[in-house]
C-alpha cells in the first residue's frame, strides 16, 4: 500500500532507473535550453552542446503553435480510440483508418468544390460542407466497421477483436489504392487570407482554424456524453452492459453509437489534416492513428478530457522536444527526431505514471 | 385493485440451459401489495425464474404473464416499460456515475418528466442520506447507502413489482439487517416486491408468503409462518447450511 514506487524485485530496480534516467535526460535538456537561451555562451550550455544556436521567441512561438494545432487533432482522433475502448475494452486500431478516410472525404469533396469555383468565392461554406460530409462518411464506415467486424465478435476474448481490427486497418488502405491509386492526392490551395500570418503574434491562420474547430468538436462531445440522456446510456454502458440493459438502455444500439460518434471525430480530424498539410495518401492514417492512440494512453485511455490533454501533450511534446530537449543536448538532426520524441514521451509517462495522465487505476476485477 | 388478479404469474414454466433441465413446471403468482419470497439453496432455478420473469431468458414453455397479459417473448424493455424492475444481486451500481445520474437511469425509459421528478421525490423521502449524496459517485458511498441508491433507482423505473435478486448476498450482518428493513419499508409504501433468497430466516421474516425451490421444481408453497415452522425447510429443502 505505502509507495508504489519504492523497489522491491530487480524488475522494479530497473524501472526506477530508467526513470530515473528519463527524468534526467528531460531535466538536462531542458535546463541546457535555458542556459542557451539565457546566453549561447552560457557556461553550461557551452559545455552540453558546444554548437548551441538557441531560439528565437518568434521561432518557440511557432513550434507550441503547431504543436497545439496538431495535437488538437490526436486528441479529436484519440477520443475515438477511448470511447470503444470504455465500451468494449478493446483497442480499435483501424480507428486511425477512419480518420484517413476523412481526409480522403475531404480531398475528393474540396476538389469538386474548387473546380465549380466554390472554394474560393466562399471559402467557409465549403469548409463546413466538407466537414459534415467527411463525418457523415467516417460515421457510417465507423458504424458499417462494427456491425460487420465487430459485433459478431462481442463475446470473443477481446484479442479477437484487437487483431480483427488490424486486419480492417490494411483492408481500408488497400480499398483506397484500388479507389484512388497509391500516389498522395493535394487539397486546393488554402486561401490567402487564411495562409497568411496573422499580425496577432504572427500565427498562421490555419492553425488558429484548426484549433478553434478542434475545440467545438470537443465541446460537442463532452455535451453530447455529460449533458443528454444518449450520453448517459453510454457512461452506463462502458461500466456494466448487463445492468445498463436492465435499466431498459438498447446495449447494442447504444454501441453502434458510440463508433458513430468516435467516427464522427474521426471524419472531423481528416478535415483538419487536409487543412494542415494539403496532402493525403492511403497511409495518412497510420502515424497519427498510432500517436492520437497514444495520447489516449498518455492521458488515460477511457477518460475523454485526458484524451484531449493526452493529444495537445503528445502535439506538443513532438514538435517542442526535438528543439527543447534534444538539441540543446548536442543530438543532431533534431528536426528528424519528432516521431521518436513523440513515442519517448509516451513511454516516458506510462513509466512514471502507468495509468496515464488522468487515468483512474483500473483494479484487477475492471479490467477482467 | 382486484385480489383475485395477479400482478405477475409464472404458468407451468419449463426453462432450459442446453440439455439442463432448469425450471421444472413451475407455478408462481405474486399478487398486489404482497412481499412474497423464493427460497432455495445453490442451483435450485432462483436466478432462472427472476431471469424468467424478466426476459432476459426465453422457457422453452409455459407463460409469463404481467397483469394478465402475455409478455413470455417480450423484451426486458417492455416489461420495464409496464413495470417489472429488478434491483440486481450485489447492487451493481454505475460506480463512476454520480447518484444522480444512477436515478436517472433507472427512468431511462420514461419520459413523463413531471413524474419521474415525484418519483424522485418520493425517493428522497424514503432514504433521506441518498438527497444528500447526489453529485457523489456512486462507488464513493457506503455500502449501506449504496444499497439505497439500488433500490431508489429501481423505483426510478416507476415499477409496480420489484423483483428483489439475493437482498442479502455479499453484506455484512449488519447491512443484511438493514437491508430487509427497508425492503419492508418500501413494502409498507406500498410497493409489491418479490424476492429472492437463500437466507430462509431473514427473508421470512418480513414476507408474506414463500415458496421454496428445489432443483427446479416448486416443493413448498406456504405462508411466511408456517414455512418457518416447517421441520424440513433447512435440513431437507436449503441444504441444511442456514443457522
Amino acid at each position: 500500500m505505502a509507495n508504489n514506487w519504492a523497489p522491491k524485485t530487480k524488475v522494479d530496480w530497473f524501472l526506477t532507473v530508467l526513470r530515473v534516467l528519463a527524468l534526467g535526460v528531460v531535466t538536462v535538456g531542458l535546463l541546457a535550453f535555458i542556459a542557451q537561451q539565457i546566453s549561447v555562451d552560457n557556461p553550461f550550455a557551452r559545455l552540453i552542446n558546444p554548437d548551441a544556436t538557441g531560439l528565437t521567441v518568434a521561432q518557440f512561438r511557432g513550434l507550441v503553435i503547431s504543436g497545439l494545432s496538431q495535437g488538437a487533432m490526436y486528441g479529436l482522433i484519440a477520443l475515438g480510440y477511448s470511447m470503444v475502448y470504455g465500451v468494449l475494452g478493446f483497442i480499435n486500431f483501424a480507428h486511425g483508418e477512419v480518420f484517413m478516410v476523412g481526409a480522403m472525404t475531404g480531398m475528393i469533396t474540396s476538389n469538386k468544390l474548387d473546380d465549380a469555383g466554390l472554394w474560393e468565392s466562399n471559402f467557409i461554406g465549403s469548409l463546413l460542407f466538407i466537414v459534415v460530409v467527411s463525418m457523415l462518411v467516417c460515421t457510417l464506415t465507423a458504424v458499417i466497421m462494427e456491425r460487420v467486424a465487430y459485433r459478431p465478435l462481442r463475446k470473443a476474448p477481446r484479442l479477437i477483436p484487437l487483431i480483427t481490427s488490424i486486419g480492417i486497418s490494411f483492408f481500408i488502405q488497400n480499398t483506397s489504392v484500388v479507389l484512388l491509386g497509391p500516389t498522395s492526392k493535394a487539397y486546393p490551395d488554402m486561401p490567402d487570407w487564411l495562409t497568411a500570418k496573422r499580425t496577432f503574434l504572427e500565427i498562421e491562420g490555419t492553425k488558429i482554424l484548426v484549433i478553434c474547430v478542434a475545440a467545438l468538436a470537443m465541446l460537442g462531445l463532452w455535451l453530447l456524453v455529460e449533458r443528454t440522456k444518449t450520453g448517459k446510456a453510454m457512461r452506463a454502458v462502458a461500466e456494466d452492459q448487463e445492468i445498463a440493459g436492465l435499466m431498459g438502455v438498447n446495449v447494442n444500439r447504444t454501441i453502434v453509437k458510440v463508433f458513430a460518434v468516435g467516427g464522427a471525430m474521426a471524419g472531423v480530424a481528416g478535415i483538419l489534416w487536409g487543412v494542415l498539410f494539403r496532402s493525403v495518401i492511403h497511409y495518412t492514417g497510420f502515424l497519427p492513428g498510432i500517436k492520437a492512440f497514444s495520447s489516449a494512453v498518455v492521458g488515460g485511455i477511457g477518460n475523454l478530457g485526458g484524451s484531449m490533454a493526452g493529444g495537445l501533450f503528445i502535439g506538443l511534446a513532438e514538435s517542442t522536444g526535438p528543439l527543447l530537449i534534444l538539441e540543446p543536448l548536442g543530438v543532431s538532426g533534431v528536426s528528424q527526431l519528432r516521431d521518436a520524441v513523440a513515442f519517448a514521451m509516451l513511454i516516458g509517462v506510462l513509466l512514471l505514471k502507468p495509468s496515464g495522465l488522468f487515468g483512474e487505476r483500473l483494479s484487477a476485477e475492471d479490467r477482467a | 385493485m382486484n385480489e383475485s388478479h395477479p400482478l405477475l404469474e409464472m404458468r407451468s414454466v419449463n426453462a432450459h440451459y442446453g440439455a439442463v433441465h432448469a425450471l421444472k413446471d413451475v407455478d408462481l403468482a405474486i399478487y398486489p401489495g404482497e412481499l412474497v419470497c423464493l427460497l432455495g439453496g445453490n442451483a435450485s432455478g432462483k436466478s432462472t425464474t427472476l431471469k424468467t420473469l424478466l426476459g432476459m431468458l426465453i422457457p422453452t414453455s409455459g407463460e409469463v404473464l404481467l397483469d394478465g397479459e402475455v409478455v413470455t417473448e417480450r423484451p426486458i424493455s417492455y416489461r420495464v416499460k409496464k413495470g417489472v424492475t429488478m434491483v440486481p444481486e450485489n447492487r451493481r451500481l454505475f460506480k463512476r456515475l454520480s447518484v444522480k445520474d444512477n436515478l436517472e437511469l433507472g427512468a431511462y425509459l420514461r419520459k413523463d418528466t413531471d413524474h419521474i421528478n415525484a418519483d424522485m421525490e418520493r425517493v428522497f423521502e424514503l432514504f433521506p442520506r441518498v438527497k444528500e449524496r447526489l453529485s457523489q459517485k456512486a462507488g464513493t458511498l457506503s455500502g449501506g447507502e449504496q444499497q439505497m441508491v439500488a433500490i431508489g433507482r429501481a423505483l426510478m423505473a416507476g415499477p409496480r413489482v420489484l423483483l428483489m435478486d439475493e437482498p442479502s448476498m455479499g453484506l455484512a450482518p449488519a447491512l443484511v439487517q438493514q437491508n430487509f428493513e427497508l425492503i419492508q419499508q418500501i413494502h409498507e409504501a406500498g410497493m409489491t416486491v418479490f424476492m429472492v433468497e437463500q437466507n430462509a430466516n431473514m427473508a421470512l421474516s418480513i414476507a408474506d408468503r414463500g415458496w421454496v425451490l428445489q432443483t427446479g421444481r416448486v416443493v413448498l408453497d406456504d405462508t411466511a409462518e408456517k414455512l418457518l415452522a416447517h421441520p424440513d425447510l433447512r435440513t431437507s429443502y436449503l441444504g441444511g447450511k442456514e443457522s
